[in-house]
């Protein structure tokens, strides 16, 4: 269900928009914030808010990578393997963490603590190696220093 | 936090004083007086005229005239009409615009501002990659600051005029940098670019008059219009006026942001700002403008950062991202990055672009493994050449352009793969 903070959220979001329909990614970041994915019953609920048919909710969650429509682990850990990343050694550090992670052919840890994945470009070409851990930066990484950043995480 | 450039110019000189990021220390350091100049002292077409004069060159990748695009704004029309700022950052080895909105965010909406002014439009929306939460929250706090302080909302600075500005968010979709896939987008539907023409112009966001404007193009605005537009007209060359924000990564001692005149020469940036490439290497091939500009060689870095010069060499300044790669490079593990990268993000609406992307891909992996046949070389050309302008928007151009120049200037590379059935690059970066 849709909390009513969330919805008082979207409602604020829809008012600052001249159609409805275009407060849909911002609801769908509110409600992904809260319940960590857009499940079929979301779908339904987003679809009678915005008057659309679900499955249009779930064509729009499908197109954009940061929308899930799965239960996800706990964090997500993205490393770029982009061009200017993988110059400096990207690829080497994933392999490194995919192991150090032991995770499954999927990218997640046994525990549903993590979630490692790669890429594309983060705009941050130039502090290479480096990754996202969910909506932070951790830049200019070597193993160990990649290997404290995880750590940290619950 | 992100590093502010070595070396700055107006834009960035004050990046690194925490207190410019605040509204106060932004006016302190003369901050929207140029705005109130505009608001109060000139008409409308007066500042478009002004922009055009300057010869701001758009610097989201394009770069058409700013000033031109906002004179095709409709003027008489009772249709509300937009401004949008393209702060979607995606194309690879770019990362300007994420400190001109982390350090600068004032400074680019006093941009907005003053197009808002010139344009006549009653709101933008300020369009950031998902990814960018960080440089996200630093925006709204200064949209927040600007509104408490009524340099946005109703009755703007005491003249009357009214504009708002909205922060929507991405999430996670290359295309949406596109200008049409970007309104799409911010319509909550797929990011699909829309056919051209209508343009923007006549049917843009919500299907109002808009136009579309990257992040560091508004930037420069507040400058040109405390200034003039000769002083802009000093700086750079004489079609590519101004400075930029170059972005080096790769094989260098000292990636990160410069802020120089476009025009600087490629080999002055990479060999004395940046300071040339590390454990005694040298240069193999370099990126000049973003991962859709073709590669130049190592013999063909002596050219000015400008697109008259890049274009005599079949490339162009796009984003200002400069990628530099060293001699241990392999360039078809290059083409495997880059391939990979357009295959994942077409959108899927064109076939020769969803259909083309692919195969360049394949064909390029089906080399890097040794599995190539020396007529791949020509199918790839041949693929590359037909997704050039025939499809809805220029990602398939984008997408073949890096190809084209690898074909063009490392052919020796991809031929030593076949002929020798394997990776001769063994010190090469990982795949
Ligand atoms: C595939 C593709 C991706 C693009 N991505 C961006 C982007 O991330 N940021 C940007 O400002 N412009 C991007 N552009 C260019 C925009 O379509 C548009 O030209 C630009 O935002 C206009 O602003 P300007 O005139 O100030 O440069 C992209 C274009 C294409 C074809
Ligand atoms: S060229 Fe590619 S990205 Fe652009 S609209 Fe066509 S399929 Fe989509
Ligand atoms: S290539 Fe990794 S952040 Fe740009």
């Amino acid at each position: 269900m849709i909390s009513e903070q969330a919805r008082a959220r979207i409602d604020e979001a829809i008012s600052k928009l001249p159609a409805r329909r275009g407060a849909l990614l911002p609801a769908l970041h509110i409600v992904q914030e809260e319940l960590g994915h857009i499940s079929p019953e979301t779908a339904r609920e987003l679809g009678e808010l915005f008057e659309i048919h679900p499955v249009e909710v779930m064509e729009v969650v499908s197109f954009y990578n940061m929308f899930y429509a799965e239960p996800q682990s706990r964090h997500h850990v993205y490393v770029c393997t982009n061009l200017p990343c993988s110059l400096r050694g990207a690829r080497v550090l994933y392999e490194q963490l995919e192991a150090h992670l032991e995770v499954d052919e999927n990218g997640n840890t046994a525990d549903g603590r993590i979630h490692l994945g790669h890429e594309e470009c983060l705009g941050a070409c130039a502090y290479a190696p480096m990754m996202r851990v969910d909506d932070r930066y951790c830049e200019d990484l070597d193993l160990d220093k990649a290997k404290r950043a995880l750590e940290e995480l619950e | 936090m992100l590093k502010v450039p070595y070396v700055t110019g107006y834009l960035t000189e004050r990046f690194a004083d925490d207190d410019f990021a605040t509204l106060e220390g932004y006016e302190r350091a003369g901050g929207y007086r140029a705005a109130r100049k505009a608001l109060t002292e000139m008409a409308p077409a007066d500042v478009i005229e002004l922009v055009k004069g300057s010869g701001l060159q758009g610097r989201g990748g394009a770069g058409f005239s700013a000033g031109l695009k906002w004179s095709f704004m409709p003027t008489d029309t009772d249709q509300p009409k937009y401004l949008v700022c393209n702060a979607d950052e995606s194309e690879p080895g770019s990362f300007k615009d994420r400190i001109l909105l982390e350090r600068g965010a004032h400074q680019m909406l006093e941009g907005i501002l003053i197009a808002a002014w010139a344009t006549g439009a009653e709101k933008t929306f300020i369009y950031i990659r998902g990814e960018y939460a960080h440089p996200a929250r630093e925006l709204q706090r200064c949209v927040d600051e600007a509104y408490a302080k009524r340099y946005l909302g109703e009755n703007v600075m005491g003249t009357g005029f009214r504009h708002d500005v909205v922060v929507t968010r991405g999430a996670g979709a290359y295309i949406c940098g596109e200008e049409t896939g970007l309104l799409e987008s911010l319509e909550g539907k797929k990011g699909q670019p829309r056919k051209k023409p209508p343009f923007p112009a006549q049917y843009g966001a919500f299907g109002m008059p808009t136009t579309v404007n990257n992040v560091e193009t508004f930037s420069h605005v507040p400058h040109i219009v405390e200034r003039g537009a000769d002083w802009f007209r000093g700086i750079g060359t004489e079609k590519s006026p101004g400075n930029t924000v170059f972005g080096v990564s790769g094989h260098v001692e000292r990636p990160g942001l410069y802020e120089l005149p476009l025009g600087t020469r490629l080999d002055e940036i990479i060999f004395e700002h940046a300071g040339g490439v590390p454990n005694g290497r040298k240069v193999k091939g370099v990126i000049p403008g973003g991962m859709s500009m073709p590669i130049l060689p190592a013999g063909q870095l002596d050219v000015p950062m400008a697109n008259e010069a890049l274009r005599e060499r079949k490339t162009m300044l796009g984003t200002g991202g400069i990628m530099v790669m060293d001699d241990t490079t392999c360039m078809v593990r290059v083409a495997c990055v880059i391939t990979y990268f357009f295959r994942d993000e077409s959108c899927g609406q064109c076939t020769q672009c969803r259909e083309g992307t692919g195969w360049l891909n394949k064909i390029v992996n089906r080399i890097e493994r040794g599995a190539g046949e020396p007529e791949d070389l020509a199918i790839l050309v041949d693929i590359a050449g037909k997704m050039e302008g025939q499809t809805i928007c220029a990602f398939a151009d984008a997408a073949a352009w890096p190809v084209q120049g690898l074909m063009r200037h490392f052919r020796a590379d991809f031929e030593a793969h076949i002929e020798h059935k394997k990776c001769p690059f063994s010190e090469s970066f990982a795949l």
